[in-house]
């Protein structure tokens, strides 16, 4: 597998807090990685310096081989690199669907003037891929009537419709209830894997993260702790005790 | 509301208005002012979709109305000075736009009052220019090489300002369904989703400044062609506000909303300084506070919830 995305030695500091203190990271084309770590250790920041939303003070980002830093949202998107958010960036007072087939209109170029928003082509690609996350049944509620769960997953999809080769994803589950996790992750799984995009993921379930990763980055204080296959990391005692917070008996149960 | 219920509200107001223009001689006048105010208000009301409001407005309405005024004196055809002066003003438009597009709210809002207020000093003080605050006439004016005087000229400043508010209705309802009337409508809510979407906030934006800025040069080209007489007044402040006053009368829900408020808004003013010569503002402020608490969406959201109701 060749590489994708390349971070080398990427610096930021808010005032006196290092988000961001040489950070290396590779992320091999096809690969869900996923980043864990405690709150303010810099994993959001690291979203944002790839995304275009905050320029590092230090370092490279090179994106298929091409320098990507200092380059702006819209640029990065249209190479291929699309984000979701913490809190879904909805625009609320829009339908599902006219959310989504907004992000399709905007991944064809050049916004139209005359033809509406929601004719065939549009309409139909948003609807399906609205089928694919399984949000049929709320195509046609406003955004802001949609639980937080459901938020999220529209917050995804008007992002996988850019058509990304690689998704950089802020807590895809946080705000989901805890019964809906697992089904909505296996969701999201099946579509980006069917969609054949890489994913970076910045995550806080433990069983999500040994479930679906293939490699895992544990950030710490603006740097990168450790990185890893999940059953290798998640079974570090150093891990559990710094970013679990728990020191289990026999070790976190993560199938292979 | 669904576009073939507009269209033909939008037709049955057009036919109205002919047919109150002819049976009372004197409103042809109040009827076009409204009309010419309308078709700026429609530009405001593009603004207003993402969430913006402009106190300027009145610059390109200024704009536009002196240089039909100038205008006359080199080319007194109509049919050519009311885009020149709508192109003018988008031209101005583009100008200021790739300025304030760079800002929201509050600060978009007095930037372009600011602008305005600008504008209105120099008509103002360049009197060898402008006559200052006697304004200037329009010389004799000619449709089709046809000279426009007395009532052939009221019908038919009446008919051209017709025809282009239902030509911009058409044009805006079209836009405004369009993906960048939608994203035009994001910048309101999340303006940062788009620029994640590769679209940029600002372009989206300008493009309904200029279009803004256009349909106020239109409107002010009609009210010259109208009064036969500019003022600095057509860009002072109270001007832009009259504008904006209009939008929240009408209800920014539908492209009707600016024609219905500018009707209201004028009808109103009418009977009021004949009713109470010395409170016709009062009576106007009145109203807006009224529609205000008891219709948010306005004159139109009135209509369109007793069309739901029914």
């Amino acid at each position: 597998m060749s590489v994708l995305l390349s971070a080398r030695d990427l610096r930021l500091a808010f005032g006196g807090l290092k988000a961001a203190d040489g950070i290396d990271l590779d992320v091999e084309g096809g690969e869900f990685l996923a980043i864990i770590g405690p709150n303010g250790a810099g994993k959001t920041t690291f979203i944002n310096m790839t995304t275009g939303y905050l320029k590092p003070q230090g370092g490279s980002i090179r994106f298929d081989g091409q320098p990507i830093l200092g380059l702006s949202p819209r640029r990065i998107v249209a190479l291929g690199i699309a984000r979701s958010f913490q809190l879904p960036q909805l625009f609320t007072e829009h339908t599902v669907l006219q959310n989504v087939a907004l992000a399709v209109a905007a991944r064809e170029g050049r916004l139209s003037l005359m033809a509406p928003l929601l004719r065939r082509a549009f309409r139909d690609e948003a609807a399906e891929l609205i089928g694919r996350f399984g949000l049929s049944g709320v195509a046609e509620a406003r955004a802001d009537a949609l639980n937080e769960g459901t938020r999220k997953l529209v917050d995804i999809a008007m992002a996988v419709a850019l058509r990304p080769r690689l998704i950089m994803m802020d807590e895809p589950t946080s705000g989901v209830a805890a019964s809906e996790k697992m089904a909505i992750v296996e969701t999201l799984v099946r579509v980006l894997r069917g969609a054949g995009v890489t994913a970076v993921f910045v995550e806080h379930d433990m069983d999500v993260v040994g479930r679906f990763a293939d490699r895992v980055a544990v950030w710490g204080q603006g740097r990168i702790a450790a990185l890893g296959p999940p059953r290798e990391i998640l079974n570090d005692p150093e891990v559990q005790r710094t970013v679990i917070g728990i020191v289990p008996a026999g070790g976190v149960h993560a199938p292979a | 509301m669904s576009r073939r219920a507009e269209t033909l509200l939008a037709l049955a107001g057009a036919a109205l208005v002919v047919g109150l223009a002819y049976a009372v001689p004197w409103l042809r006048f109040v009827l076009t002012i409204a009309l010419a105010k309308g078709l700026a208000v429609l530009g405001i009301l593009l603004l207003l979709r993402a969430g913006q409001v402009s106190f300027g407005h009145a610059l390109y309405l200024a704009l536009a109305a002196y240089a039909v005024a100038f205008g006359t004196a080199v080319v007194p055809e109509a049919l050519l000075l009311v885009p020149a002066a709508g192109l003018l003003a988008g031209l101005v438009g583009l100008v200021i736009g790739l300025f304030v597009v760079r800002y929201r709210e509050i600060f978009f809002g007095m930037l372009n009052l600011a602008l305005s207020m600008v504008f209105y000093s120099v008509l103002e003080k360049f009197y060898a220019i402008t006559h200052g605050a006697d304004g200037i006439r329009l010389g004799p004016v000619t449709f089709l090489g046809l000279p426009l005087a007395g009532e052939t000229a009221e019908w038919t400043v009446l008919g051209l300002a017709l025809v282009l508010v239902l030509g911009f209705g058409a044009l805006v309802r079209v836009a405004l369904a369009s993906p960048w009337g939608e994203a035009l409508a994001g910048i309101k809510t999340r303006e940062t989703r788009l620029d994640f979407m590769g679209v940029s906030p600002r372009r989206v934006l300008l493009i309904a400044y200029v279009a803004s800025a256009v349909m106020a040069g239109c409107g002010g080209a009609l009210i010259a062609l109208t009064t036969r007489h500019v003022t600095p007044a057509l860009a002072y402040w109270t001007t832009s506000g009259e504008l904006v006053f209009i939008a929240i009368l009408g209800g920014a829900g539908s492209v009707l909303g600016p024609f219905l408020g500018a009707a209201a808004y004028e009808l109103t003013r009418v009977y009021a300084a004949a009713l109470v010569a010395n409170a016709w503002q009062a009576v106007l402020g009145i109203v807006l506070l009224c529609v205000i608490v008891f219709a948010p969406g306005g004159l139109w959201g009135l209509i369109a919830r007793r069309r739901r109701a029914a």
